[in-house]
């Protein structure tokens, strides 16, 4: 590979990787307080694009903008979700949290397959075939546009979990939750704020996503595989680790796609993972357990 | 109410015996459309028993059993159409491939300490990659699947499983029933002691001096085999094999989906489970049909909220519930 290609898809696989790291650091989220495994993240990733499409649709709101109130609307779904649907479930056996999550993954796919269709969608964006060029390296414009989007939107997030009395008494529950109901936190209620904010990271990352790929509702498994990949490679529950995750199987499929096929993307996210649970189990951020 | 005429295993008995006798009688009394849903019920119960040895018997979430699935069935297949060595001997060789594809996974987990979500994981990783190495690997057909081949002339050779719609019933039924046999057998033996040590607390286990990593690897092992065969089952069934149908992740929820609503670690979970889900999917398509809604996905969006209200509502199981009701059981087993 010539060094401007290399160059070119280095920083074409961390600008995707960047969009990853912010869907898979909902996922990170979700885990990290509520100990609960969201399965159906790929599913909301989805339904996130359909409303970017639908908005695009309607309003011909650019999906990256769109972002915003899509990211709102699912931190509210992933609030309430939590409090009516998952709350019960938080104090029992995996297997059973998985086949809640499971059910609605399958809920939420065919009800878009229903109304949607299985066809493939896309938005043309009047830039959407528009690039950078640095001397002989080309960037997409658009993916700039949502690598930024996908920044901004991870930066809010950590001033939140840093800067804000809640975010503060999130991390505090994740850390020791006997602790903080001890000192009166409101647990129930910190739970679906978590899950709302995950949920809003995965919807502002598939609006973000509508604008970089096709989608149909058959992806949806893919890309809940995607950010599981991403979550353990960079180390269940820690946020850089997630960041980190995505940037790292973000350019790694960028690789695999420029030497070997398409299809062999997802392989080479899988043999990373092998890689990094032999090596490191907890993930490349994580903590070991004691 | 009186009481009961007999204890409850004599009459958790005499219900098998009576289930067993209707499975048998049943290719004579019912058509061929039921027959074929009730054979779909008993191939779900025998992988709802092989998944349910590892999770429910030793608290290992596989959600990657597709791999093992897939490997017997290409195991075998392959054997059988590329050099003429027919399933009664690729059966071993399929086996043989899943347990060592299952020692990888185990070796990976155990040894690091992958534990909980990392090990579930793990397994779907796994059974991805598999699928998207056969989507890619030419020889076996890749994407485009591979296709055994149906000959008139081969038709009642029975030892490489060619037969008619009667004999796939029938070995269903022996698959299913053999299936209950070893998970009966394993439970009350003391490795089944120690698995059941394990499931409920690993570190006690250790401490009481079980080979924790030991017994892991044979569930892990005869949970593998036991799907592989199921795999072999499938192949010479269908004729043909797809990677994205047979390694796929809806594969790997279906196989589990019979154990959890029949009930986790039970003996007959798996069973009841399967004989639930599989009519209950079936009648779900017919009613639609009727309602006029069969456009694809309905099924399955109904499906999905079944899921988790049976979840919600029975997080045990149907059968611990079921068999207090029948008074078939006096306590959870």
């Amino acid at each position: 590979m010539s060094l401007p290609l290399f160059v070119e898809v280095l920083i074409q696989g961390m600008l995707t990787g960047l969009v990853y790291g912010l869907m898979a650091l909902g996922l990170s989220v979700i885990f990290g307080v509520v100990r609960v495994v969201n399965f159906a993240h790929g599913e909301f990733a989805v339904l996130a694009m359909y409303a970017a499409f639908v908005l695009f649709g309607l309003f011909h709101l650019d999906p990256i903008i769109a972002s915003i109130p899509i990211a709102a609307a699912f931190f509210v779904i992933g609030y309430l979700l939590q409090r009516a649907v998952v709350q019960p479930f938080v104090t029992r056996p995996q297997h059973e949290q998985f086949i809640l999550l499971v059910g609605l993954s399958i809920v939420i796919v065919n009800a878009l397959l229903l109304i949607f269709g299985p066809e493939s969608r896309h938005v043309d964006l009047p830039y959407s075939f528009d690039s950078f060029s640095i001397g002989s390296i080309l960037i997409d414009e658009v993916r700039v546009y949502g690598a930024l989007a996908a920044l901004a939107v991870t930066a809010v997030l950590f001033a939140f979990f840093r800067f804000t009395s809640t975010g503060v008494a999130i991390r505090a529950a994740a850390d020791n939750l006997v602790g903080a109901a001890v000192v009166g936190l409101d647990v129930k209620r910190l739970y679906a704020i978590s899950f709302g904010v995950g949920l809003a990271c995965v919807g502002a990352a598939g609006a973000i996503m509508m604008a970089l790929t096709d989608m149909t509702p058959m992806l949806a498994p893919s890309l809940t595989l995607l950010a599981f990949t991403i979550v353990i490679v960079g180390g269940l529950g820690s946020m850089v680790g997630a960041l980190a995750g995505g940037l790292l199987i973000g350019v790694a499929e960028a690789a695999a796609s420029a030497l070997a096929s398409p299809s062999m993307k997802s392989m080479v996210s899988f043999g990373l993972l092998i890689v990094v649970l032999a090596l490191r189990p907890q993930g490349l951020f994580g903590k070991a357990e004691a | 109410m009186s009481a009961s005429p007999a204890s409850p295993g004599a009459r958790q008995t005499v219900a098998l015996a009576l289930f067993g006798l209707a499975l048998v009688a049943a290719p004579f009394v019912v058509d061929r459309y039921i027959l074929s849903i009730i054979l779909l019920c008993l191939i779900g119960a025998y992988l709802g028993q092989a998944w349910n040895i590892l999770m429910g018997f030793c608290g290992l979430l596989s959600l990657g059993h597709a791999l093992y699935l897939g490997l017997g069935a290409y195991g075998a297949a392959a054997l059988y159409v590329k050099f003429g060595i027919g399933p009664w001997l690729g059966v071993f060789v399929a086996m043989a491939l899943a347990v060592a594809a299952s020692f990888v996974i185990g070796w990976l987990g155990f040894r690091f300490r992958i534990e909980g979500v990392y090990f579930s994981l793990l397994t779907i990783a796994f059974a991805e990659s598999a699928r998207i190495g056969f989507d890619n690997w030419a020889w076996l057909g890749g994407a485009a699947g591979f296709f055994l081949p149906v000959r008139a002339e081969d038709f009642g050779q029975y030892w490489n499983l060619r037969g008619g719609p009667f004999f796939f019933y029938y070995l269903a039924l022996a698959l299913a029933a053999g299936g209950l046999f070893v998970s009966a057998r394993l439970r009350a033996s003391k490795l089944g002691h120690a698995w059941l040590a394990i499931r409920e607390d690993a570190q006690a286990a250790r401490a009481l001096g079980v080979n924790v990593t030991r017994a892991r690897f044979m569930a892990l092992f005869v949970s593998a085999a036991m799907t592989a065969v199921g795999g072999v089952y499938l192949a010479f069934w269908g004729n043909n094999i797809f990677p994205g149908q047979i390694f796929d992740m809806a594969h790997s929820i279906d196989i589990m989906l019979g154990p959890i609503v029949g009930g986790v670690g039970t003996l007959f979970g798996p069973i009841v489970g399967s004989f639930l889900l599989v009519p209950l999917g079936e009648a779900l398509i017919e009613a639609l049909r009727a309602l006029g809604l069969n456009a694809p996905g309905a099924k399955a969006l109904v499906y999905g909220f079944l899921l988790m209200g049976i979840i919600a509502a029975a997080p045990s199981g149907v059968w611990p519930w079921l068999a207090r009701r029948l008074r078939l059981q006096d306590r959870e087993q």
